[in-house]
């Protein structure tokens, strides 16, 4: 820093160069709100009937995933990635529905804090592997896939058990006012309850710094490990509220692991999140996972064939990217 | 390896990593021979000349795929669309077999294969999209795609073709299966393209280094596109020889060998970053994981714990040679 306080006071920063410079770095997110402000209104422009109640459906259908992406997000940042977040939602969600079955309501909060918990060892144990042994993140948590999905078949066999009355009301239905999905305030909640003062602590930083550059965050004196293993625990915590919101939304427990891990880092990638770690938040993420089940029930509405909502998925993926990848190059020849 | 191993015996233990470096065939083919010892003893007799044949007829499938994963590995990428693309061969050959003959059958799947193959290359060569999510994405395509084509031919019906089925499951003079005759043309190409040819060299080129490879006049995109097509391609070959040896025409056939193939090529030696490994490597993995699969079911363990010990052995094995390739 060569600039003096009294340079820095003659720099005028007008409001509107700050509004112009916010709104580039936020580029990404300002595109996926309109897109799915469009979509809105897209759907009640299809479908009158689609108001207050389809909402509350979607925000229920939503959730699972959108947890799942907001975990896969947060190591993603951390320059890993967890191909295991579908085998720990199955080996929580079986656990809470095994341990909450005919038991009492009390008793389900007590399930609940234990299944966060078992998240957050799970996690650390990826986080913990992958530290320890050198391997690449992909590699381990691909392995580790095979063990947390194996686990939830030792838990339980087949889908099965139940859920406390309240968490199945956590998460279906309206809150207040029927505009409001209950489980959309639910994710909002958990997320800036547990995400953003974590991001902006210490250790958030430090997932950022040994994202964007491990070699550099390391010689800065971030530990580079323990912040790793960290952020794999918080990933697991994530997933185990994703598999809890799979119980409550279901009232069971299912050991085969969904097309979660996969949709996750769809949803990351689509949300703006650099698979090269050190970029992103977990809200683009969250936008992208909603956006993608409107476009499927839009094509729903239209008489499309499902499949090819999938079709859509995977071509609105490659199409997002390339383009991203196109105004890249033309910006920096222009 | 302890600290004190080291500071006795440092020729010695240098040597051993070398070797598990240079040619992890070797300590993989211990490690093969020492889990076949191990089900021989659990269950005397089982080890025969036919139990080998049926081994061999489970993993070459799986093998093909690993291919797909090594050459992809190579270049530091993955290719996540084989299952996909695989289940997809052998789904629309059994649905064609009726109506337009064999040769259809098996080169309309292939056309298809490599035509998802180009786009992916097309993707990750001239767009640069990460190969993880250009090939996810190409799968969500294709599977989607593949029950639309099942929706469509839910009246015609399908039925995998007599010839893949032969192909698949039946043995010669009742030692050989057939699907390893088609196994070898394919093993030996990749081996020699990978070894002998100026192709095989840039994938090296490009994984390793490839900034490197630009300055030195490599056109990676070209590369990239060509590598996927051939990806896809076997990853399409492999899906018909499982139909085969399954008799089963599902869009799901080949999903569950999609981790299995990268876990083949990571236990095979090929490193996940690109520019180390082999395809020799990957045949020996995909061999462990079908023989340890068989152990496991011989030693009554549920599906359950089959699925743990499978992970924490690739963890193992994993870890074991980021050691050694590591200290080196």
């Amino acid at each position: 820093m060569t600039a003096t306080p009294a340079r820095v006071e003659r720099v005028h920063v007008r409001p509107a160069d700050l509004l112009t410079s916010w709104a580039r770095r936020n580029l990404w997110m300002l595109g996926l709100l309109a897109l799915l402000v469009f979509l809105l209104a897209l759907t009640k422009f299809i479908q009158p009937t689609y108001g207050a109640i389809a909402l509350q459906g979607l925000g229920t259908s939503v959730l699972p995933l959108a947890l799942a992406a907001v975990a896969q997000a947060i190591v993603v940042i951390s320059g890993g990635i967890d191909l295991s977040i579908g085998s720990m939602m199955a080996l929580t969600s079986v656990v809470a529905a095994t341990a909450m079955d005919g038991q009492s309501e009390q008793f389900g909060v007590l399930v609940v804090a234990g299944v966060l918990f078992l998240g957050l060892v799970l996690g650390a144990i990826n986080g913990g592997l992958v530290v320890a042994t050198g391997v690449p993140d992909i590699v381990v948590t691909l392995a580790m896939s095979f063990v947390w999905a194996g686990s939830a078949l030792l838990v339980r066999e087949r889908p099965g058990g139940g859920a406390s009355t309240w968490l199945g009301n956590l998460v279906v239905g309206p809150l207040g006012i029927d505009w409001v999905p209950k489980a959309v305030v639910v994710l909002i909640v958990i997320v800036a309850v547990i995400w953003i003062p974590i991001s902006r602590s210490r250790f958030g930083l430090s997932t950022y710094a040994i994202g964007s550059s491990r070699l550099a965050a390391f010689r800065s004196g971030v530990p580079v490990g323990r912040t790793k293993v960290l952020a794999y625990a918080l990933t697991g915590l994530f997933a185990a509220l994703a598999g809890l919101s799979l119980t409550a939304s279901t009232s069971i427990g299912s050991p085969v692991p969904g097309p979660y891990t996969l949709e996750s880092v769809a949803a990351v990638v689509l949300g703006g999140v650099s698979l090269a770690g050190g970029r992103g938040g977990v809200f683009g993420p969250m936008v992208a996972v909603v956006i993608l089940q409107l476009i499927g029930t839009d094509l729903t509405f239209l008489n499309v064939d499902p499949n090819i909502a999938f079709v859509a998925q995977g071509v609105i993926l490659i199409a997002v990217l390339m383009s991203a990848r196109v105004v890249e190059v033309w910006r920096t020849r222009a | 390896m302890t600290v004190e191993a080291r500071a006795d015996r440092p020729g010695r233990t240098v040597a051993a990593r070398n070797l598990f470096r240079d040619r992890p065939v070797i300590p993989l083919t211990v490690l093969l021979a020492v889990l076949v010892a191990v089900i021989e003893l659990a269950d005397p007799g089982i080890v025969n000349p036919n139990w080998v044949s049926v081994v061999v007829r489970q993993t070459v499938p799986l093998a093909i795929l690993a291919g797909c994963q090594v050459l992809t590995m190579l270049t530091g990428g993955i290719d996540l669309s084989v299952g996909a693309v695989a289940s997809m061969a052998g789904f629309v050959s059994a649905t064609l077999v009726n109506g337009w003959g064999l040769p259809a059958a098996i080169a309309v799947p292939l056309a298809v294969a490599a035509l998802a193959g180009l786009i992916t290359g097309i993707g990750v060569g001239l767009f640069r999209v990460h190969p993880l999510i250009m090939t996810l994405g190409i799968s969500f395509v294709v599977l989607g795609l593949s029950n639309v084509w099942q929706l469509q031919m839910v009246q015609t019906g399908a039925g995998v073709a007599p010839a893949l089925r032969t192909l698949g499951s039946a043995t010669l003079f009742d030692l050989v299966p057939l699907s390893f005759l088609v196994f070898v043309p394919v093993m030996l190409l990749i081996i020699l393209s990978l070894r002998r040819t100026g192709y095989g060299r840039l994938l090296y080129a490009i994984g390793d280094n490839p900034v490197a490879a630009r300055l030195s006049g490599a056109k990676s995109w070209q590369v990239l596109i060509v590598l996927y097509t051939i990806s896809a391609l076997l990853a399409g070959i492999a899906g018909l020889l499982l139909s085969g040896l399954t008799n089963t025409a599902s869009v799901a056939l080949a999903d569950s060998s999609l981790l299995p193939s990268v876990a083949a090529a990571v236990i095979g030696g090929t490193s996940i970053m690109g520019g180390r490994g082999g395809y020799g490597g990957a045949i020996v993995g995909a061999l462990i994981l079908t023989v340890l699969s068989a152990l496991l079911t011989v030693l009554g363990l549920p599906e359950a714990s089959r699925q743990v010990v499978f992970g924490a052995i690739i963890v193992a094995v994993a870890a074991a040679y980021t050691r050694v390739t590591d200290q080196a």
